[in-house]
């Protein structure tokens, strides 16, 4: 596993910190953190950038996560990306529709980084 | 130690919720926090001014409240991020909002069939404690109250009948 270049799409910074940090901590080899408010600002960002992994929240203000994923497979060179999300909202249904979106992974908030090893690591190491 | 005020209607289920309610806030601050949540026996319902809440909507409308003091949120936010943050800036006030919307997701969770028919507000933060709030009908709520490296910090789930 090469270093990763990742993008953290959450509206509260706080957060965007602790999934870094949690990715650290879960022995992800991080190039470049790369970090966007919503949906809508980590699409403008992604046409410059190309990351290797993409964790998202789903409730944001602008464009939410689900919303962000179904644009992103729109994005011929972003489509590959893998998305995981990051959310408090656990519901199967979410769950489902996340995973009907694009989305590769879905984790519940609160997690540890062994959650996050669990569920990001099989993704990079691809 | 557990609050009630209100219909009686409510007053049984709410005591099923409030167990839920404190157990999903102790494990937000075990994973998130890194810290325990210790109950407290204290009546003093000065907590301090600082107050996050996020709103229920849909099968549970309601509002969770987490109401500690600006050295505790600090202390939250310094634990959450992994470095000292001994003012009240907008990381501290963020991180508070974070922690109970994670309170409010996980209990949301804990609760059978709400996970899906039950949605979450953004959070918001508001410093002071000089205010009066109002929601259309008739509420009941409840109350645990905890301590956080001593600091004491209660939290609230307020149901909208």
């Amino acid at each position: 596993m090469g270093k990763v270049r990742t993008l953290i799409v959450d509206d509260s910074g706080v957060m965007r910190k602790i999934v870094e940090r949690s990715l650290r901590q879960a022995g992800v080899d991080l190039a470049e953190v790369w970090e966007a408010a919503n949906g809508l600002e980590a699409l403008a960002l992604l046409q410059g950038k190309t990351p290797d992994l993409i964790l998202s929240d789903i409730n944001m203000p602008t464009m939410d996560g689900l919303e962000f994923v179904r644009q992103l497979r729109g994005v011929e060179s972003a489509r590959g990306i893998p998305v995981v999300m990051i959310t408090t909202e656990g519901s199967e249904s979410r769950v489902v529709e996340a995973l009907s979106c694009g989305a590769r992974g879905y984790i519940r908030k609160p997690f540890t980084p062994e959650q996050i090893k669990q569920h990001v690591l099989p993704l990079v190491k691809q | 130690m557990t609050h009630n005020t209100g219909s009686t209607v409510l007053t049984e289920t709410l005591q099923q919720w409030v167990v839920l309610l404190e157990v999903a806030a102790r494990e937000v601050f075990q994973m998130m926090v890194g810290g325990e949540l210790h109950a407290t026996e204290s009546e003093d319902s000065d907590c301090g001014d600082v107050t996050a809440m996020v709103g229920l909507a849909g099968e549970l409308c309601g509002l969770i409240t987490i109401r500690c003091s600006p050295e505790c949120a600090c202390q939250i936010a310094s634990a959450m991020l992994g470095m000292t943050i001994d003012t009240l800036d907008g990381g501290a006030l963020d991180a508070l909002g974070e922690i109970c919307n994670m309170v409010a997701g996980n209990f949301k969770a804990k609760v059978n069939g709400l996970a899906d028919s039950c949605v979450l507000s953004v959070p918001t933060v508001i410093r002071g404690s000089d205010y009066e709030w109002h929601a259309v009908g008739e509420g009941v709520s409840a109350d645990v109250r905890q301590s956080y490296n001593g600091c004491p910090l209660q939290v609230k789930l307020t149901v909208h009948q």
